[in-house]
């Protein structure tokens, strides 16, 4: 037997009073929140849609057919990247059906009443929801951000759910919706690591290799690594980058880290019983940042950074590292990926300009690793993202190299990698 | 159940459905996403199994695997006729459930999903025919043999 109890008026909704596309949504909600056991729905706040990065005609048929069946979003949705580059259509190479069914996605996903935004990181372009607010967002990156960091619930949602919900403006209440299911069931000891180690940009991405290797799914406390999100945006990177290395390695959608993400004051506000401490060693954190490099050797083809896409404050770092210096090396295509939101402040602010003059290529609403942007030429890149370096290379088979903004920019100009290893023996 | 001859497990319904088919038993859970190609043979390098399809099977395997991607994969097979006849899980993969959801609206396509315990798991045949029968109602399914 079910146990779902649904409302009158969600009763209503599922036998089409408030039209045949709210229905329908709710057919699939409440079908998963049967599979998952869930007592009741809950209300959301907002949304980020993933669909709209073409995998497949059923997608698309999901999506126009709630498009004709006058579909509207009931609460704030956000779109995440898609196939294509609208502002920067001549970066990729699609093939027909992909630009023709790509642009038919993106469309339907506004006919319902979703923002243009295009972007893995909604929350670097105003989608900001608040501390303790229930919404259901898709992408693995940005549910594990706003999780975490944001202090927002989210279950850990993908394709056709996320559409659904925005358009009934509910979900299962289950999950990451629980105060139960947010607490950590195991704890992570960082303080062996090395303050100097942890100031390294690459430090961060290895944590999220190794936290995602070691939780799978599970909800982490992590103690002994320092951070503090008033700090204008450099904490917030690195957990950024964290997350979204953690949530590629593992299935990660939440973690707390002790002291500074907003629902850790302290150990105990987010364990309940007594659970299992790892202490983690240099040699094994490590161990995880060589996993993120498959390169061997130093020859180098392009650059890759913005995965997820580049903020304002990584913009203004990389136009001070910029500034002054030697353009990129002919040999490099230097690539960085950003939202349409951020792209538009960075050029007010002329750390754009300063990237394209030293021969740097920014590609927007999309994403180097999800559609095809690189030259077919190109066998080597590196980057500063974990994310990308976990999937490029079964994704594009490309070999990778995991390394700061820094060394990235000393390797294009270069025209070879040029990467400081001390602080890792 | 009653009558001699028949086997019988009941499970709970995922997603409901009528359908039979030969027994697939996956040795290790699979990812649809990256693990199983449009004609539904699995193409996984690491998965032991490795070249046997998927489709019109009654496919058994504790889990699924991997990228939420999987749901649109399985929806793809769905309509294109190449996935398995059923699922039978220990573990309730959401991600697959969507699929089955998915496929039921656009292409009115039933596909039975059943979760059972450990205990029925491990007294499925090897191999054979089975039949299985997912309602919706009281979210209960019949597997029969």
């Amino acid at each position: 037997m079910s146990n779902l109890i649904l409302t009158q008026e969600e009763q209503g909704m599922l036998a089409g009073d408030q039209g045949p596309a709210i229905a329908m949504c709710m057919r699939l909600i409440v079908g998963v929140a049967k599979a998952n056991q869930a007592t009741r729905l809950i209300e959301v706040e907002s949304a980020h849609a993933d669909g709209c990065l073409y995998h497949g005609i059923a997608g698309l048929e999901y999506t126009e057919k709630l498009v004709e069946l006058g579909g509207k979003v009931k609460v704030r949705t956000t779109t995440n990247v898609s196939s294509l580059d609208l502002l920067h259509p001549e970066l990729i190479h699609a093939d027909k059906t992909l630009a023709t069914n790509g642009k038919r996605l993106m469309d339907a996903h506004l006919a319902l009443g979703c923002e243009a935004t295009w972007t893995c990181a909604p929350y670097q372009t105003g989608h900001r929801p608040s501390f303790g607010s229930q919404i259901a967002w898709a992408e693995s990156n940005a549910i594990v951000f706003a999780n975490s960091v944001l202090g927002a619930r989210t279950d850990r949602y993908g394709d056709f759910l996320d559409i659904s919900a925005a358009i009934v403006g509910r979900v299962p209440f289950a999950g990451l919706h629980t105060d139960e299911g947010r607490k950590a069931s195991l704890v992570l000891d960082f303080s062996e690591i090395s303050r100097e180690l942890l100031n390294e940009e690459s430090a961060w991405p290895a944590i999220g290799a190794l936290l995602g290797d070691i939780a799978e799914s599970k909800v982490v406390a992590i103690i002994g690594l320092p951070g503090d999100l008033s700090d204008g945006g450099l904490t917030e990177d690195r957990l950024k980058g964290l997350g979204a290395t953690a949530a590629s390695s593992g299935g990660v959608g939440l973690f707390h880290i002790v002291g500074v993400t907003p629902e850790a004051p302290n150990l105990g506000a987010v364990v309940n019983t007594k659970v299992e401490t790892i202490k983690i060693t240099t040699q094994r954190l490590r161990a995880s940042r060589d996993r993120l490099t498959t390169a061997v050797g130093d020859d180098l083809d392009a650059v890759s950074l913005g995965t997820p896409h580049f903020s304002l404050a990584e913009f203004e770092n990389l136009a001070n590292e910029l500034s002054g210096g030697d353009k990129f090396s002919s040999a490099i295509d230097f690539y960085v990926s950003t939202s349409r939101g951020v792209l538009q402040k960075a050029e007010a602010l002329g750390y754009a300009q300063i990237l394209i003059s030293a021969g740097g290529r920014i590609v927007t609403d999309t994403c180097t690793y999800v559609t095809p942007v690189l030259n077919p030429k190109i066998k080597t890149v590196m980057t500063n993202s974990g994310k990308w370096a976990w999937y490029a290379p079964g994704n594009l088979g490309i070999e990778t190299i995991l390394g700061s903004v820094k060394e990235c920019i000393s390797s294009a100009r270069a025209g070879k990698l040029v990467r400081n290893d001390a602080l890792w023996r | 159940m009653m009558h001699s001859g028949a086997n019988t497990l009941t499970g709970r319904a995922l997603h409901p459905g009528s359908s039979s088919g030969e027994l697939l038993i996956l040795d290790q859970p699979i990812s649809f996403w990256g693990g199983v190609d449009h004609h539904g043979v699995i193409i996984d390098v690491h998965h032991p199994q490795c070249g046997v399809s998927v489709a019109s099977k009654v496919l058994v395997m504790t889990s699924g695997r991997g990228s939420s991607s999987a749901t649109a994969v399985l929806a793809e097979l769905i309509r294109a006729k190449k996935a398995p006849a059923a699922m039978i899980f220990t573990e309730c993969d959401i991600i697959l459930v969507i699929g089955a959801l998915v496929s039921a609206e656009i292409y009115q396509i039933q596909m039975p999903m059943v979760e059972l315990t450990a205990d029925s798991y491990a007294k499925i045949p090897k191999s054979g025919s089975i039949s299985v029968e997912a309602d919706d109602d009281n979210m209960v399914a019949l597997i029969k043999w």
